[in-house]
């Protein structure tokens, strides 16, 4: 509570200094003749008023007569609106998921507008910056960490977490949520950098492991930390400024970053065939200029910059991931793998996790109770019986190779027609679902065993 | 086959028939081709022949189906012995506790799912306070006993409704009969009352069978997704929109609809539950002794306080600073509406608007289809009345992506898309919100003699007269009940809303309240929003129950101390 007000006052001074400064540096932004702004812009925009106003606010500031308006959307409805609105499309498709900017993208939905990018890295952490085809532009950071109610971990004596395998500790049994990867193409990438970084099989065996904890898969990204909020569960992996966010709004919350964490892009892009083109590329421009960057640091946004000049005017303790090399460094991105298998990834996550988390969670409550039981009181059995629980539970039915597969992976892709055959995705969903069952099962008998083992 | 059909039937037919084709079958139809396209192009059943296959949808059927069937079950547990209490005895406040009991379908997005967490939800109120004193936890909100604990507090007044009205129209010279032949008490209650409201209860009973087998709010705000409908759901809505398995199951959610409708119809075949006598004012409201009197108020009061938990906990959520695990917020504030008000003030005039047309429009199409169906030989007639039910099970998001593929190259006279204007908004609510005020209608004119009509015809009345001057206000109460029940749904409605609303000044109150809980601090504002919403329908509720009251006691003039 006590940081709230004076993150307030720093910000309001900010941004009248930052003012002053961007009128000085107006020429060198350059305004290289785009023709005169429309006189309005329409934004399509899965972010929350909160976030949206300020930007809005300066952009009207600094270009008085054009008039913003914004129409909120989840970003399934945005996407849908986007495709089905050709004639007379938004002028910009404003997200989080970079996965909703690739769909719109292979639809041809999105322009190639003329922007200045000068001044901005190419990479941050391991992602690039902006789409290298220039459809859309990345103007702000976010990691991914896990958010924690403190009055939830009070009452329940639970440890603070630091790290993503400290979520694997039974003790937090039933206590932390996720969203699912198909729902929320920022958990995609954090489950896609962990693969990348600890490798396919034992980065699946940390994620199983760790589901065995999990209260909650959510539908919805923003279930998660209004679950936490509210004290449903106590910890959540989660978007950072959703922690930010609802710190500043008083909840009993803190976020903590893992030391492997993924640094994901916020991105906006013009719609093709916008009716405001000019309005567009300014609004464009507009974020990705010193100015608008400023507006980042505003308590109820809190997003990294993608300019690191922005940083010498955050607060104290603001993490900077271009002096923090730990901040999503560590993973070197392979976008190209990433690609190959997004929507297996995704189906994959549902039918071993999403659909099967009673099973999974009910077999490592038994290996848990196994494990506890033979420290008190050691057997070989028992611990070639535990081992073999472990083993049927973080095994996946797909291997690296198979993944990125054309024939395999193809088969959650739209149809195209230079496609190898292969099995149909219901088959191959029905195939996982049926091993997940099987083998949660059998773990939950051999670690009930293992238990009972003398 | 002989044709046999007035000019006038065959007209208000194709009327119908022209409704339900332009914002129901063609925009759905648009869509769920995806379900037939062969990856190649072309028809293909395959996709079907895989659902069959695939073992986590048929656990999720059975699942549905489980379910759907005990929240009927929980539901009528509640609904019956209120509908009797409220028809058939002198309780005071009645009309307060019908409005009341309206109020669990009006449960606002987000809000209302915010609020049953910290109410019934692992760490909620109610847990948590059973904790503190006996150190035990309910799962009230988990597994699919938990849907069943939901869906039954949210859907019961389905039921509670079209009993109510099915009751009062019940003539009391038949309770006579019953008590002239020796009928007393439980027994006349039985044997006489109850078969003779039949028509009611099944209207509701195969309202909250569909409606729960197709609803994903609540399997998803419990995280239950090994159901259909969220199987259908999580499918549909997954940015890309190419996997045609999330149409196959809408189109088998559709087909179980139209079935459960098909056997709801089946049951009633055959019977007869009209009844010729009017003018005595419905079944006489007996005094109840103290001993009932008491009973009533400890079935009442407990019932009322369990319904309407989760609206207490959107007022509580409205006025909250803060509200994190613990049983109540940790204090109190004013400032939630003060933000409402000054930002947003055009929600609810929009809400009004396009819901009480939505409303107005149901009736008339409700009235329209049930006296087509009922009382004309008009071939394929059933096949309306199915039509319109098949919307219910229809996901929102569907349908709106259907509308604007339709209608977004319609351009208004100011230029503006069709397809986001409010006045599609409207006819959209219209469409999804139909099935209910088509089941009460159609229950309503179940009631009505046949000769009540032939008399008027035999007097000259023309058929267009009959119908107006007396079916109409014959059904007055079931009319009331099918435009309360389609207006206050639509306010709450949000799906397809958040296709097709395209700016601020235009939005209903369900966008606002979207809008706010996307962000933590708009929490408390958005529960504010939801609380207005559930404040207006219930005082239109009161009004149309206060309306059709007062038509009752018209028509009964004189006859009420019979």
């Amino acid at each position: 509570m006590t940081e709230g007000p004076r993150l307030t006052r720093h910000s309001t001074r900010r941004r009248v200094l930052s003012a002053a400064a961007a009128t000085a540096a107006l020429p060198v932004v350059g305004l290289r003749a785009q023709g005169t702004l429309e006189q309005r812009v329409v934004i399509i925009t899965s972010f929350s008023r909160d976030v949206t106003t300020p930007f809005v606010q300066a952009f009207e500031r600094r270009h008085p007569g054009t008039r913003v308006e914004v129409q909120n959307r989840s970003t399934t409805a945005a996407v849908a609106v986007t495709r089905e609105t050709r004639s007379a499309p938004p002028d910009l498709f404003w997200a989080s998921a970079p996965d909703a900017f690739e769909v719109l993208k292979g639809a041809n939905l999105l322009a190639r507008p003329q922007v200045d990018t000068s001044g901005i890295p190419e990479r941050i952490g391991a992602q690039p910056t902006h789409d290298p085809q220039g459809h859309y532009f990345g103007f702000a950071v976010s990691g991914y960490g896990i958010m924690y109610n403190t009055r939830y971990l009070r009452a329940n004596r639970l440890p603070v977490p630091k790290e993503w395998a400290d979520l694997k500790n039974p003790i937090y049994q039933n206590h932390v949520g996720i969203s699912s990867p198909s729902r929320s193409g920022t958990t995609h990438l954090t489950v896609e950098t962990i693969l990348q970084g600890e490798g396919w099989e034992p980065g699946w065996a940390l994620m199983m492991e760790m589901a065995g904890n999990f209260a909650q898969v959510s539908d919805r990204s923003f279930g998660v930390p209004d679950a936490v909020n509210s004290g449903q569960y106590g910890l959540g992996i989660v978007i950072d400024f959703f922690g930010f966010a609802a710190k500043a709004s008083g909840f009993p919350v803190e976020f903590v970053y893992p030391s492997v964490t993924t640094l994901v892009p916020a991105n906006i892009a013009m719609v093709e065939g916008a009716r405001s083109p000019n309005a567009a590329r300014a609004f464009i421009q507009f974020l990705l200029s010193p100015e608008g960057q400023e507006v980042l640091l505003d308590p109820k946004v809190m997003r990294l910059p993608v300019r690191p000049e922005t940083y010498a005017k955050a607060p104290q303790g603001f993490p900077n991931p271009f002096t923090d090399t730990s901040l999503g460094a560590r993973v070197r991105f392979d976008n190209e793998l990433s690609e190959a298998r997004y929507e297996l990834l995704n189906s994959l996550f549902d039918r071993l996790i999403t659909f099967r988390l009673r099973e999974l969670t009910e077999a490592w409550k038994a290996v848990h109770a196994a494990e506890a039981a033979l420290a008190r009181r050691e057997n070989a059995e028992g611990r070639r019986l535990v081992a073999e629980a472990r083993a049927k539970l973080t095994r996946i039915p797909v291997s690296e190779a198979q993944a990125k597969d054309p024939a395999i992976a193809g088969a959650f892709q739209p149809t195209r027609p230079d496609r190898p055959a292969g099995p149909r995705q219901a088959q191959l969903e029905e195939e996982w679902d049926r091993h997940a069952v099987a083998a949660y099962a059998e773990a939950k008998q051999l670690a009930e065993r293992a238990q009972r083992a003398r | 086959m002989r044709f046999e059909a007035s000019p006038l039937q065959v007209v208000v037919a194709l009327l119908v028939l022209a409704f339900l084709l332009a914002f129901l079958v063609v925009p759905v139809a648009r869509v769920f081709v995806a379900a037939f396209a062969a990856p190649e192009g072309g028809f293909t059943l395959i996709h079907f022949a895989d659902f069959f296959r695939t073992s986590l949808f048929i656990e999720s059927f059975w699942n549905s189906a489980y379910v759907a069937a005990m929240s009927v079950v929980v539901a009528s547990l509640i609904a019956v012995p209120l509908a009797v209490i409220l028809a058939r005895h002198r309780f005071p406040g009645a009309a307060l506790i019908n409005t009341l009991g309206v109020l669990p379908l009006v449960m606002p997005p987000f809000v209302g799912a915010v609020a049953m967490q910290l109410v019934f939800g692992r760490n909620g109120t109610v847990n948590l306070l059973l904790m503190d004193w006996f150190d035990l936890r309910l799962p009230l909100m988990e597994g699919l006993n938990g849907v069943v604990f939901v869906q039954a507090l949210h859907y019961f007044p389905f039921i509670l409704m079209n009993l109510t009205a099915s009751l009062s129209n019940i003539d009391v010279s038949m309770e006579e009969a019953g008590q002239n032949l020796g009928a007393r008490g439980f027994t006349l209650l039985r044997t006489v009352v109850l078969p003779l409201a039949l028509p009611g209860y099944l209207a509701g009973a195969s309202l909250v069978f569909v409606k729960v087998f197709d609803d994903l709010a609540t399997p998803l705000l419990l995280n239950v997704t090994n159901m259909l409908a969220p199987q259908a759901y999580l499918r549909v809505t997954s940015v890309g929109l190419n996997d045609p398995t999330g149409y196959v199951i809408s189109v088998i959610l559709m087909v179980v609809s139209v079935a459960a409708m098909v056997g709801a119809a089946l049951l009633m075949r055959g019977r007869d539950y009209a009844t010729q006598q009017r003018g005595g004012g419905g079944l006489a409201r007996r005094p109840l002794s103290r001993i009932g009197m008491l009973l009533a108020w400890c079935f009442v009061v407990p019932v009322l306080v369990l319904v309407l938990a989760p609206h207490i906990g959107i007022l509580l959520l409205s006025l909250a600073t803060i509200w994190s695990y613990s049983p109540l917020p940790d204090d109190f504030t004013l400032a939630h509406y003060g933000t409402v008000l000054v930002s947003t003030p055009q929600f609810l005039t929009n809400t009004l608007l396009y819901c009480g047309a939505a409303g107005l429009i149901d009736v008339v199409l409700g009235v329209a289809i049930a006296w087509l169906v009922l009382r004309t030989k008009l071939p394929g007639r059933k096949l309306l009345d199915l039509a319109a039910m098949s919307a219910l099970a229809v996901p929102g998001l569907v349908l709106g992506i259907g509308i604007l593929r339709t209608y977004f190259d319609v351009e208004l006279p100011d230029g503006t898309s069709l397809a986001t204007s409010g006045l599609m908004l409207a006819l959209v609510y219209a469409v999804r919100r139909l099935p209910y005020a088509l089941r009460a209608a159609t229950a309503a004119l179940q009631q009505v003699h046949r000769s009540l009509e032939e008399a008027a015809e035999n007097l000259g009345a023309g058929k267009a007269t009959t119908l107006l001057r007396i079916v109409v206000p014959l059904m007055a109460g079931g009319l009331a009940a099918a435009f309360v029940t389609s207006f206050a749904t639509a306010a709450v409605e949000l799906s397809a809303t958040l296709v097709l609303a395209a700016r601020d000044t235009s939005a209903p109150l369900s966008y606002g309240i979207y809008v706010y809980m996307q962000s933590p601090a708009g929490r408390g504002p958005g529960a504010a929003l939801g609380v207005i919403a559930v404040v207006t329908v219930a005082i239109c509720t009161f009004a149309a129950h206060r309306i059709a009251e007062r038509e009752r006691a018209r028509r009964s003039r004189g006859g009420t101390s019979a």
